[in-house]
């Protein structure tokens, strides 16, 4: 195995197991916070169960954290890899007749995720963290009963951070719409299933933020 | 028809170039682009200019040396072709022509529009071959059993003329689906299996030290490629290299 994830090749492998693993991990999320939709408590059992059960503190929160800094830090390293391969530019290039606008901006759609990462972490990690272990509440309660829903439903009153978050999802989907695909692709993996995973690969990159969609408009509307 | 023609002209590797405009009239719509480049060149001479230096010799298609870069598009707008196939019916009178040499790092430009593509040729070098004993008593090829689906699926890699439109169209300049066909050809035949692990290791690291970038799978290669190689050739070398590197 040596020398195969410096190879161009070995990085594809390395950027799509890592985007698959985010993919896999916004079904969890979506799942999860979907249950707000329907019940405060159960979606206060759920958060309380998450937030405190050490395995998924400890071990899966590590874990992802070390998956998006690699899946982005990989895709810098690939993108100034990749520029610096054609020195000159064209003076008329014509991308739009052969590719999709999703999958020439990857980076672009790819960096407002970042951002946008970066608001939602100051907006609910940091907040949970400070609460746990600085302040060393892990009781999760706010007077007497269960705070996660109602911290939620706070948070979504703003409309400039409903906004915001909209336009987040929709970077997600325009980078999931070219992404999906593409990490098959990445790992070798087309043949006679491909043109039906294409269409899954569709719904999968629309649905999974628009449900998101759907949580932060219902919670702004619902408080 | 009338046109005007955006040309990049360059002295050498080591001058800066520029687009310089031409003009050219009577053009008819049967021609190829090549002659209406010929024409132009003609133009040039006559007026004691230097001509436009390009690649080209079959004018069949079939070498792959005629590299344009036309209106933002690897061999022009058509789709399938090479430029020495491009009529120029695909174009109105009137019209303003850009024409630029294929951009890449690893094709840097000699003269004009013409570039260096040893890049792909140390690739094969590194590689694209089977060892055959020509001693005088070689096997004939027929001996060995080959699948349909295998014979027809090589043979489409094997179109692959090492044009380069591929690089030239991507917008990370990988060399991904020509390095897949070459590949590919091989390794679905008996006679590839030998030399299947040091072929598809060695040709990639040729391919990654030639400075190619990293393929994105955006598509735009299998588009605009005149033989219409597809993108399974990338899965394929992928699984390839990553069953090789695994043998160690
Ligand atoms: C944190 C910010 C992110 C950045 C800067 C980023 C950037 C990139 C870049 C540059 C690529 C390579 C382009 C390509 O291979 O076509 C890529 C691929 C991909 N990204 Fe992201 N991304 C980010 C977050 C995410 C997230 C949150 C997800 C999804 C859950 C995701 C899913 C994917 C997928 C599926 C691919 C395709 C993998 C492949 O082609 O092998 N990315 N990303
Ligand atoms: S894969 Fe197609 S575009 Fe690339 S070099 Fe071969 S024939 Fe030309
Ligand atoms: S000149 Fe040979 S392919 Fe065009």
């Amino acid at each position: 195995m040596s020398g195969f994830f410096t190879s161009s090749i070995g990085r594809k492998y390395a950027m799509a197991l890592s985007a698959f693993f985010l993919m896999f991990f916004l079904i969890m999320h979506v799942a999860l916070n979907a249950v707000s939709l329907f019940s405060e408590d159960a979606f206060n059992q759920a958060s309380h169960f998450m937030g405190t059960n050490p395995l998924i503190q400890f071990l899966m929160q590590p874990i992802l954290m070390i998956g998006v800094v690699f899946h982005f830090v990989m895709g810098f390293i690939l993108e100034a890899k990749n520029r610096s391969a054609r020195v000159v530019s064209y003076a008329k290039n014509n991308g739009a007749a052969n590719s999709t606008w999703m999958s020439r901006n990857m980076i672009y759609s790819g960096l407002f995720i970042l951002i946008f990462l970066v608001i939602h972490f100051l907006d609910f990690w940091i907040p949970e963290i400070n609460t746990k272990y600085i302040v060393g509440d892990m009781s999760g309660l706010h007077e007497g009963s269960f705070r996660y829903y109602h911290e939620l439903q706070l948070k979504f009153i703003p409309i400039w951070r409903v906004a915001l978050y909209c336009i987040g999802f929709v970077f997600l989907a325009l980078h999931l719409l070219h992404g999906f695909d593409s990490a098959f692709q990445s790992l070798g993996a087309n043949n006679k299933y491909t043109k039906g995973l294409k269409g899954f690969g569709k719904a999968y990159a629309i649905l999974i933020p628009l449900v998101f969609i759907i949580i932060a408009l219902f919670h702004h509307f619902n408080h | 028809m009338n046109l005007t023609l955006k040309i990049w002209r360059q002295k050498d590797s080591k001058t800066k170039g520029q687009m310089v405009d031409y003009k050219v009239t009577d053009i008819s719509e049967h021609m190829s682009f090549l002659e209406m480049m010929d024409v132009l060149n003609e133009q040039l001479v006559n007026s004691g200019d230097e001509p436009i230096a390009f690649d080209h010799d079959c004018r069949e298609g079939i070498c792959g040396m005629c590299s344009m870069y036309i209106n933002g598009e690897a061999h022009g707008p058509d789709r399938g072709v090479t430029t020495c196939q491009l009529h120029m019916r695909m174009f109105k009178d009137g019209d303003t022509i850009t024409i630029e040499p294929w951009r890449a790092k690893a094709f840097p430009v000699i003269k004009d529009l013409v570039v260096d593509r040893m890049s792909f040729e140390r690739i094969q070098q590194a590689g694209a071959y089977i060892s055959v004993n020509t001693s005088g008593n070689t096997q004939d090829a027929n001996s060995l059993p080959i699948s349909k689906h295998a014979a027809d699926e090589a043979m489409d890699a094997a179109t692959c003329i090492g044009c380069g439109a591929c690089v030239a169209t991507c917008k990370n300049s990988s060399a991904m689906l020509f390095v897949g066909a070459k590949v590919s050809q091989y390794a679905l035949l008996p006679q590839g299996q030998v030399e299947a692990v040091d072929r598809v290791k060695n040709m990639v690291a040729q391919m990654d030290l030639e400075g190619f970038g990293n393929c994105t799978n955006t598509g735009a290669c299998e588009i605009e490629c005149p033989k219409g190689i597809s993108l399974e050739n990338i899965a394929r070398m992928n699984r390839e290299f990553l069953k090789a590197s695994l043998k160690g």
